[in-house]
């Protein structure tokens, strides 16, 4: 299936909480069944972004390391 | 997860320095983009961190803290001048680490619902006015705050 971006946050050389407060704020404003893509730094969002999708009901199709403090993520807007 | 009923968190502010400033705002904005019901009661010191000018110069002690990056024997701590250093050291350091400024944290809990109850008793005390305080602070006391965190799922003294 493709996974098509609808909108990009760029979060990096941001830290805690910033990256979870500006990801939903960058959720809030695309729709329903659309997909975020969220880019960071901080090593603590590698616990925090899935834990953010998981307790507010949205849906984290990925979540990867692409390098040292290179973090990619794709959240899906379900509410 | 989330069903009917949002959950809730209730904290207690009482600390009035830079590095007791933080936990409570970065935990309420937090909470808040995880779509839970938040209130901070600022009591006794805590209520310097919704205090229009006092919240400007808050200040990290270097007395009587071993925790400290980079602890001083109390008698240097002692010294006029230090509590100011630690402040500005301390300043740097979060600032490095690319972490936002207090005010910052603190606009973005108020912008996303969280509520600020200021300790009415607190500043009958201190001789502190409404108008003294941030735009967007309620007042209460003990009561009206224990009727938010009655129902509250998490509670936290800071």
């Amino acid at each position: 299936m493709m996974t098509e971006v609808h909108s990009t946050l760029d979060a990096r050389n941001l830290s805690c909480p910033m990256p979870v407060l500006k990801s939903k704020k960058a959720l809030k404003a695309i729709e329903i069944n659309q997909i975020l893509e969220i880019l960071a730094t901080d090593p603590g969002s590698m616990a925090d972004i899935p834990a953010w999708s998981r307790t507010t009901g949205q849906e984290l199709i990925s979540s990867e390391e692409l390098g040292p403090k290179n973090f990619r993520f794709l959240v899906k807007r379900l509410k | 997860m989330s069903k009917d009923k949002p959950k809730r968190m209730a904290i207690i502010s009482a600390n009035g320095t830079l590095d007791a400033a933080y936990p409570p705002v970065i935990l309420a904005s937090t909470a808040a983009a995880m779509d839970m019901e938040v209130a901070i009661f600022f009591t006794f010191y805590g209520l310097d961190l919704i205090h229009k000018k006092r919240s400007k110069k808050l200040k990290v002690s270097p007395i009587a803290n071993p925790a400290a990056p980079m602890p001083v024997p109390n008698i240097i701590g002692m010294i006029p001048g230090m509590t100011g250093m630690a402040t500005w050291m301390m300043k740097r350091w979060m600032k490095s680490a690319n972490v936002a400024k207090f005010e910052e944290l603190r606009d973005m809990c108020l912008e996303s619902g969280v509520r600020f109850i200021g300790c009415q008793m607190t500043m009958d005390v201190y001789g502190v006015k409404e108008k003294d305080l941030i735009e967007g602070c309620e007042l209460g006391g003990a009561a009206a705050f224990l009727e938010f965190a009655m129902d509250a799922d998490i509670t936290l003294y800071m």
